[in-house]
C-alpha cells in the first residue's frame, strides 16, 4: 500500500499521508478548517459538525476532522453548501449558549466567539433559549457553568483519556444532554483530582478556574498586610502567551516587574523553594536507600498527583516523599524564616503564589500540614491566567516592561529549580544533587537527558557509585496509572519515580494559558515551553540545588540540615487515604 | 341408544389462510411463529430447524454460504436495505484473528414489533442464523443486543440458547466439525439510537450508546475494535430458510432489486391491525385495502407512514406504489424496519410530523449539534405552526433546517429525522399553509387553531350547557346557544353530547 494518497481539495492537488484526515490534508495547502470538538487523538468524535466539508460522491457532508483521505478524493471546503451548513450549525450552537460575552472570563479567548465572528454571524434565526447561569462551584479549584457548555466533550476526553480519572461525562440525552458527574453529583462528591486539564481545553467559558484575584487585590490594598508573592518555575515561560507573545517566550524579568507594579511588598521566586525541595527529597532518597526505607520513592510536587494517589492508589502512600511541594515550602519558609528575620508577625504576612496549576488551590486547604498552627502556608494560589487578568486590569503594559530582578531575601535559585516546570525536571534536579552526595564527586555533566522529553513514561538507570538507580518519570495521570499498575504486577521495578499530574508537567498545567485547539492540535506546547526552561537552566551559573548559596545559608541559619527536626516541622507533610465517594457505601 | 348427531353449521368455515388478512401474505421470516412452541427446540428441529446449520458446517465452505446469501438478494431488514451478502463478504474478507457476529434486536420504532415477534415466536431461527454467520465470516462469538423492555423475548432467547448449548448447536465442536461459536445476550436500556449500528456496538462495549463516525465501518473495525458482522433479527430469520430452500426460491420472491418478503406492523386507522408479511413489491393498496380491510368507519384513506420516525408519509395518490426499497425512497419515504401506520381524513399531517419530531427530540443521543439542537428547533417551529402563530417565514426556515439536519448529522438517526416533516411538506403543503395563512387545522386536530361554535340546528335543549366543564356555553332554553371562546377549553364534550349536530368546530 502506498504511503501517501493524492486528492484534490478545492481543485488543488494535495498529496497526503495515508490515514490522514481531510482536516490535516487541508492544512497542507494553507486552509485551516474550524473545529470545536476535535482534539487530535484524544477527542476525534466528529460531534460538533463545524468542520464539515463536501466530498464528491458522499451522501451527506462529512466531518473533516475524522474523515480519512482517499486516493482520488475530491473535497470542497468552501462551497455554498459548506458555507450555509457551517453557519446554520453555529446558529444552532449559539441558540443554546448563554451569550453573555461581556461578562465572560473567556471573552476574546473563546473559540466559539472567534468562529462565530469569523463566520460573520449577526443573528440567530432559530428560537434562542433564555439561559440562566448554571453554576457548579462545589470544588476549590473550578467553576462549571453549563449554560455556556456546547457539549464538545473535550473536558470529558482529557479527564478520561489523559488523566484516567473520568469523573465527568454526558448525562441525560438529546437536547437535555449535559456534562456532569455520575448521578449529577457535585464535583466535590466524586474523585476529581483538581488538575484543571478540563479548563485548558474548554473552547468556551463553561469551565474556568475559581477566580481568587479579588482576594489578592484586597490584600494588596490592606496596609496591615505584608503581601509576598512568588511564581512557580514554569510561569516565566508561559505568562507571555497571555499578552500575545510567542509560545515559549521567557518573560521572567517582565513578570517580576509586573508583580512589583501590582504592589506586592516583596517579589520572591518559588524557584528557590524548588531547590529546597531537592535538598530535602534527595536527602530522603539517600536515607531510604541507605536505611532500607520504602522504595521506590515517588515525588510529591504535584498536588493533582497526590490527590490521585490518596484516592485511587492509597497503597502507594508509603512511597510518597514526605516533602511538601515547592509552593508549600515557599509559603512555609516565608511565614517562618523570612518573617522571623524581618521581625514580622506571621499572621500579617499574606503569601500569594502564581501557579501553573488549579490543584494548588486545593493544596492550600489540605488540613493540618502548615508550618505554623492555624496559619496557612500559602494564602492564595493564582493561576497564570488569573495573574494575567490582574496585570491587564491594573493597566500594566506588560510587553513594554523592563526586566527586573526579584527581591533578594528569598529568591536566588539554580538551574535545578528552573527545570521543575517540565516533566523529568524534578528527577534531573534530584539526581544532580543525590549523585554528588552519594559519590562525593562532582558530576562531569549535569544533564540527564534520558529523563527529558514529552513522552508519557520515561525510564533510565544510572550507576551511582555502587548503586544502580532505576528511575522512571511519568506525566499525565493515565500514564501514572500505567506505571503504578506495572509496579503492582511486578512487571516494572524502580528506585525513584517522578510523577506529574498533567501531561508534560507544569508547563502544561491546568492553570496555564488557554491556547485554542487549532494551535494545540498541531503544536506541541509542552515541548516548546519546556525548551525555554532548559535554555534558562543552561544559562544559569549554578545548576545544582546544593550549590545555591542562599539555600546553604538557610540551612545554616534556620533549618539545620536536610531532614532535620526543624526541616520536618516546616517542609514536610503527611498523606492519608481519601474516600473516592465520601458518604457513599459501595 | 341413538348416536349423537355431529354438530353442523350452516356456513362454510374458510381456512385462515384464505381470509383477506392472510391470503396475500407469505410467511418466510415468520414461518414458525404461532406454529411451533418457541420454548421447544425439538419442535424447531421437527420443522427442519438446525438442518441448514448442519449442512453448512458439514457440506459447505464459508465462501459458499456467503455466495448463497449474496445470490439470494436478501437485503438488511433493519431499514437501510444494504445487501446482506455484501456485508457478510466484507466481514469475511476482513483480516483479523478475532471477529464478532452481532444481532440488532433493539427494535425502537413506535408501534413496530416484528423483531419481538420473531424472538418470542421463533428464537432458534435467529440463533441458527447467527451460528451460520459466524461460520461464514470466521467469528466464534456472537452477541444479541435486545431491549430490556422485551422480557418475554429475552426469556425465550435465554431458553433457546440454553437448549442449543445442550444439543451442541452452540459451544465447542458444533456437529463434531471443530467449529466453535458462543452467544451472549446484551440488554439495551431502550434507547432508540442504539438501533444505529455504531451506537449499538458502543453500547455492547459498555459505554453510553452513541454512534461514532464511519469510516471505519463495523465490518472493518467494530465491536471492541474487531471486524463485526451486524444484522437485524428479521434479516437473520430469513437465513435458515434461504439455506434450506435455496437462494433461487428466495430470489423468486419480490421485485428485481428487492427480494423476499417483508414484515410490516400494520397499525393506525385500519380495520385489521397486526403483523403482516408480504412479498416485497406488494402494492400499498393491497396491504391497506385487502390485508388491512381499509379504514374503519368508512373514512377516507389519507396517507400511510412507513419507516417510523425516520420515514415519510405516502399520500393516497401513491397508493398503487409497490412497497420496495427503491420505490419508497423515490417518493421520500423509506422501507424502514417495518412500521406501517395508516392515517385517514381525521389526521392532521402537520400534527403527525410534530408527533414524530417529538419522538426524535427525546431519542436523539445528544452527541452531534444538528440532531441535538436542530431537531429541538424543528419541533419548536412545528409547535408554533400547530399552535397558530406560525408564519410563512417559519415554513421556509423549517425547510432549510430539515435540509441542514439531513445533510449534517453524524448518524442515520439525525440524517433521517426530518423525513416526516419533509414528506408532509411535499405532499400536504396545503395543510401547512392552512395552519399558517388561514389559521385553520383542516382535520380539526390542532387545538391551538380550533374554534367551537353552535349553528342553527341548535334546539336549545341545554344538554351542552350541563356537560361543559368551564361554563363556556350560555343561552335560553329552546333558543340557540352560544360558546364563549375565551372560556372554551376545546375538550369536545359538547360535541359528543349534542344530538342535533349543532356543535361545529373548525
Amino acid at each position: 500500500m502506498a504511503d501517501t494518497v493524492k486528492l484534490k481539495i478545492n481543485g488543488m492537488d494535495v498529496e497526503a499521508p495515508q490515514g490522514a484526515t481531510i482536516l490535516e490534508a487541508a492544512r497542507q495547502i494553507g486552509i485551516e478548517i474550524p473545529t470545536l470538538c476535535y482534539m487530535k487523538e484524544i477527542n476525534a468524535i466528529g460531534a460538533c459538525r463545524i468542520c464539515v466539508v463536501e466530498v464528491k460522491g458522499a451522501r451527506t457532508l462529512v466531518a473533516s476532522c475524522v474523515y480519512p483521505v482517499a486516493e482520488g478524493m475530491e473535497v470542497t471546503t468552501n462551497s455554498g453548501t459548506v458555507y450555509k451548513a457551517r453557519r446554520a450549525t453555529l446558529e444552532l450552537i449559539l441558540s443554546n449558549h448563554r451569550k453573555d460575552c461581556l461578562t465572560c472570563l473567556r471573552s476574546q479567548n473563546c473559540e466559539l466567539q472567534k468562529i462565530a465572528k469569523d463566520a460573520g454571524i449577526q443573528e440567530v434565526r432559530f428560537h434562542s433559549d433564555n439561559l440562566e447561569p448554571q453554576i457548579e462551584n462545589s470544588t476549590l479549584h473550578l467553576v462549571r457553568d453549563n449554560s455556556k457548555c456546547i457539549l464538545c466533550r473535550r473536558c470529558v476526553a482529557v479527564c478520561k483519556q489523559n488523566q484516567s480519572v473520568a469523573v465527568i461525562g454526558p448525562n441525560d440525552r438529546g437536547f437535555d444532554t449535559h456534562i456532569s458527574c455520575a448521578f449529577d453529583r457535585n464535583l466535590d462528591e466524586v474523585p476529581c483530582v483538581s488538575c484543571g486539564q478540563c479548563i485548558t481545553v474548554c473552547p468556551t467559558g463553561a469551565l474556568t478556574e475559581r477566580d481568587e484575584t479579588e482576594k489578592v487585590f484586597l490584600a494588596l490594598a490592606d496596609p496591615g498586610k505584608h503581601v509576598v508573592v512568588g511564581a512557580a518555575p514554569s510561569i516565566r515561560v508561559t505568562l507571555g502567551e497571555c499578552f500575545d507573545m510567542p509560545v515559549g517566550s521567557n518573560v521572567e524579568g517582565k513578570m517580576v516587574a509586573a508583580l512589583r507594579r501590582l504592589g506586592f511588598d516583596r517579589v520572591f521566586d518559588v524557584n528557590i523553594a524548588a531547590d529546597l525541595t531537592i535538598m530535602e527529597e534527595a536527602h530522603e532518597f539517600i536515607s531510604r536507600v541507605q536505611n532500607g526505607g520504602v522504595l521506590p520513592l515517588i515525588t510529591s510536587c504535584s498536588p493533582g498527583w497526590i490527590r490521585f494517589c490518596e484516592q485511587y492508589y492509597p497503597e502507594f502512600i508509603p512511597n510518597l516523599s514526605s516533602c511538601k511541594s515547592p509552593q508549600q515550602m515557599f509559603g512555609a519558609m516565608v511565614k517562618t524564616y523570612y518573617a522571623q528575620k524581618e521581625g514580622l508577625n506571621p499572621e500579617d504576612v499574606f503569601v500569594v503564589t502564581i501557579m501553573p496549576c488549579t490543584a494548588k488551590k486545593y493544596e492550600n486547604h489540605r488540613d493540618g500540614t502548615s508550618a505554623l498552627d492555624g496559619i496557612p502556608d500559602v494564602d492564595v494560589a493564582l493561576t497564570t491566567r488569573e495573574l494575567a487578568r490582574m496585570i491587564a486590569h491594573s493597566g500594566i503594559m506588560f510587553r513594554d516592561l523592563p526586566d527586573e530582578e526579584p527581591d533578594e531575601a528569598f529568591s536566588e535559585n539554580t538551574g535545578a529549580g528552573v527545570i521543575f516546570g517540565a516533566t523529568g525536571g524534578v528527577m534531573e534536579a534530584a539526581l544532580r544533587t543525590a549523585v554528588e552526595s552519594i559519590t562525593g564527586k562532582e558530576l562531569p555533566d549535569v544533564e540527564f537527558t534520558a529523563v527529558r522529553g514529552t513522552e508519557g513514561i520515561k525510564e533510565a538507570a544510572y550507576a551511582v557509585g555502587d548503586l544502580n538507580v532505576r528511575t522512571a518519570v511519568s506525566s499525565g495521570l493515565a500514564n501514572a496509572r500505567k506505571l503504578l499498575e506495572g509496579i503492582k504486577s511486578g512487571e516494572r521495578q524502580y528506585d525513584f519515580i517522578e510523577i506529574m499530574g498533567c501531561p508534560g508537567g507544569c508547563v502544561n498545567g491546568g492553570g496555564q494559558p488557554v491556547q485554542p485547539q487549532t494551535v494545540r492540535n498541531f503544536t506541541d506546547l509542552r515541548a516548546i515551553r519546556a525548551k525555554s526552561l532548559y535554555d534558562m537552566d543552561r544559562e544559569k551559573p549554578l545548576r545544582k540545588s546544593h550549590e545555591n548559596p542562599l539555600i546553604q545559608k538557610v540551612y545554616e541559619d534556620f533549618l539545620g540540615e536536610p531532614g532535620s527536626h526543624k526541616a520536618h516541622e516546616v517542609l514536610h507533610t503527611r498523606y492519608q487515604k481519601r474516600e473516592k465517594y465520601p458518604g457513599v457505601k459501595v | 341408544m341413538e348416536p349423537v348427531k355431529p354438530h353442523t353449521h350452516d356456513e362454510t368455515v374458510t381456512s385462515l389462510n384464505n381470509t383477506d388478512f392472510y391470503k396475500h401474505q407469505l410467511r418466510v421470516a415468520l414461518r414458525n411463529c404461532g406454529v411451533i412452541n418457541p420454548e421447544s427446540i425439538d419442535e424447531y428441529i421437527a420443522f427442519d430447524g438446525y438442518s441448514a446449520l448442519a449442512r453448512a458446517l458439514t457440506e459447505q465452505t464459508p465462501a459458499e454460504i456467503v455466495e448463497i446469501v449474496l445470490k439470494s438478494g436478501l437485503r438488511g431488514r433493519g431499514g437501510a436495505g444494504f445487501p446482506t451478502g455484501r456485508k457478510w463478504q466484507f466481514a469475511a474478507d476482513a483480516q483479523n484473528d478475532v471477529k464478532y457476529v452481532a444481532c440488532n434486536a433493539d427494535e425502537g420504532d413506535p408501534g413496530a414489533f416484528m423483531d419481538r415477534s420473531v424472538l418470542e415466536g421463533d428464537p432458534h431461527s435467529v440463533i441458527e442464523a447467527m451460528v451460520i454467520a459466524g461460520y461464514a465470516v470466521g467469528a466464534h462469538q456472537g452477541y444479541i443486543y435486545v431491549r430490556a423492555e422485551y422480557p418475554i423475548a429475552v426469556e425465550r432467547l435465554n431458553i433457546a440458547i440454553r437448549q442449543a448449548k445442550e444439543y451442541g448447536f452452540l459451544g465447542d465442536n458444533i456437529f463434531g466439525t471443530g467449529f466453535a461459536f458462543d452467544l451472549e445476550i446484551r440488554l439495551g436500556a431502550g434507547a432508540f439510537v442504539c438501533g444505529e449500528e455504531t451506537a449499538l456496538i458502543t453500547s455492547i462495549e459498555g459505554n453510553r450508546g452513541e454512534p461514532r463516525p464511519r469510516p471505519p465501518f463495523p465490518a472493518v473495525k467494530g465491536l471492541f475494535g474487531k471486524p463485526t458482522l451486524l444484522n437485524n433479527v428479521e434479516t437473520y430469520a430469513n437465513i435458515p430458510w434461504i439455506l434450506q430452500n435455496g437462494w433461487e426460491k428466495f430470489a423468486a420472491i419480490g421485485t428485481e432489486k428487492s427480494k423476499g418478503t417483508k414484515i410490516f406492523a400494520l397499525g393506525g386507522k385500519i380495520r385489521n391491525t397486526g403483523l403482516v408479511e408480504v412479498p416485497i413489491g406488494t402494492t400499498l393498496r393491497t396491504v391497506v385495502e385487502e390485508v388491512g380491510g381499509g379504514c374503519p368507519g368508512g373514512k377516507k384513506f389519507k396517507a400511510a407512514q412507513t419507516g417510523g420516525p425516520s420515514g415519510g408519509c405516502i399520500p393516497a395518490a401513491h397508493i398503487d406504489i409497490p412497497i420496495d426499497y427503491e420505490s419508497l425512497s423515490s417518493i421520500g419515504s423509506m422501507m424502514g424496519s417495518g412500521g406501517l401506520i395508516i392515517m385517514d381524513e381525521d389526521n392532521c399531517m402537520v400534527d403527525i410530523a410534530r408527533y414524530f419530531l417529538d419522538f426524535t427530540v427525546d431519542e436523539s443521543c445528544g452527541k452531534c449539534t444538528p440532531c441535538r439542537i436542530g431537531t429541538k428547533r424543528l419541533c419548536q417551529l412545528l409547535d408554533k405552526i400547530t399552535g397558530g402563530s406560525g408564519t410563512m417565514e417559519d415554513v421556509e426556515l423549517l425547510e432549510e433546517l430539515c435540509a441542514h439536519i439531513s445533510n449534517n448529522s453524524l448518524c442515520a438517526l439525525g440524517q433521517t429525522a426530518p423525513n416526516p416533516v419533509l414528506s408532509t411538506l411535499r405532499y400536504f403543503r396545503d395543510e401547512y399553509e392552512a395552519h399558517v395563512i388561514d389559521k385553520k387545522c383542516p382535520a380539526g386536530v390542532c387545538k391551538g387553531l380550533l374554534q367551537y361554535g353552535i349553528n342553527d340546528k341548535c334546539t336549545g335543549c341545554t344538554a351542552c350547557v350541563r356537560v361543559c366543564p368551564t361554563g363556556a356555553i350560555s343561552g335560553k332554553v329552546k333558543e340557540k346557544h352560544v360558546i364563549d371562546p375565551a372560556k372554551c377549553i376545546k375538550c369536545n364534550a359538547c360535541m359528543e353530547k349534542c344530538r342535533f349536530n349543532a356543535i361545529v368546530k373548525g
